[in-house]
């Protein structure tokens, strides 16, 4: 036996079949007329309250809204947005740690995705593998909480890299963590230039009517497309 | 950490392409890897070597070339090199920028196929 070798080119993205993948699912979107926004942060930075809290205020406003939720094991989080009467699904990662396009288009078969107006996509709570996948949504949010420190984007700067908008969350406990908001800033800014930020409280409701603002201006350009 | 499931999506791209040439195995993969790629090398690499085995990729060398980040500033209207993931500015003037050019790179560059030979004496 005698080997031989050969080189080939080959000069092909990695994760070339999730973005194919992703491309077709935004291109369905948009045909269907329907805002993807999605969610992602730590685990506990309060992606399910905000959402849960965001369903049900867009469905009072007469929006038609529903949810995807990636979860390694549970469906508590699904239970917990079934409670804003809005359409649900949970995607059940088991072992794996991110949300990928492949899963998000096996979840939506059942819907017909013309139905909705808004629908939202809450990623396994990580910041360092979700960074890799596109999964078609038009916004991707980060959100971090005050209680996880001014420094986060500085450790995931490539998470924050991927998103479009950050929200700082549970400004409610800002005082009594010593949050920097001003530092904060400065370093989401220093990793995403020119990152829009908002900042909020589910719980007292600061900066939520700003939030909602932004989701609809961001909603109805999908909409004009 | 997700590096076992780029590390199989690195195999099957792999493998389709040696199928494509009538190759039977693949003995070197040439990666270039971006540090905004969200992929880490390290695990990478020790990912790789473990999904390999019992595939035509067993025993591949895998080489990483790590591509710097480039963005383009604005203000100086050049592109340039940055060392620092966590502060996008432009070295010459300073400027955040938010043009990036360079570093979100997870690409199979290229492929060293082999192919093993009956050789009749």
């Amino acid at each position: 036996m005698r080997g031989t070798a050969r080189i080939v080119e080959v000069r092909q993205n990695v994760l070339k079949q999730n973005d194919l993948l992703a491309r077709e699912l935004r291109q369905r979107f948009d045909d269907a007329g329907v805002a993807v926004i999605s969610m992602v942060s730590t685990p506990g930075a309060g992606k399910t309250a905000l959402l849960e809290h965001t369903l049900t205020r867009m469905r009072n406003e007469g929006l038609k809204v529903a949810a995807l939720v990636g979860d390694l094991a549970t469906e508590n989080d699904a239970r917990r947005l079934a409670r804003s009467n809005a359409p649900v699904k949970q995607i059940v990662t088991g072992t794996v740690c991110h949300l990928d396009a492949q899963m998000v288009q096996r979840a939506l078969d059942e819907w017909t995705l013309a139905d909705f107006d808004v629908l939202f996509i809450e990623n396994v709570g990580n910041l360092v593998c979700p960074s890799s996948y596109d999964l078609g949504e038009q916004l991707r949010l980060v959100l971090m909480s005050v209680t996880e420190g001014e420094d986060k984007p500085l450790k995931y700067p490539t998470i924050f890299n991927t998103a479009d908008v950050a929200v700082i969350t549970k400004m409610d406990l800002a005082e009594a963590v010593d949050f920097d908001l001003q530092a904060a800033r400065q370093n989401i800014q220093a990793v995403r230039p020119g990152m829009q930020i908002l900042e909020l409280s589910v719980k007292n409701g600061a900066g939520m009517d700003r939030y909602f603002g932004f989701l609809n201006s961001s909603i109805k350009r999908t909409a004009l497309v | 950490m997700h590096e076992l499931s780029i590390a199989l999506s690195m195999i099957e791209l792999a493998s389709e392409e040696a199928t494509r040439h009538g190759a039977s195995r693949v003995s070197a993969l040439y990666l270039k890897l971006g540090p905004l790629s969200g992929v880490v090398k390290e695990a990478l690499t020790f990912s790789f070597e473990i999904a390999c085995e019992g595939t035509r990729l067993e025993g591949c060398e895998l080489i990483i070339e790590a591509v710097p980040v480039v963005i383009h500033c604005a203000r100086c209207q050049a592109d340039e090199g940055i060392e620092n993931i966590q502060d996008l500015r432009c070295p010459r003037c300073g400027d955040l920028a938010a043009d990036i050019i360079h570093g979100r790179e997870l690409e199979v560059v290229s492929l060293e196929l082999a192919e093993l030979e009956e050789v009749t004496i």
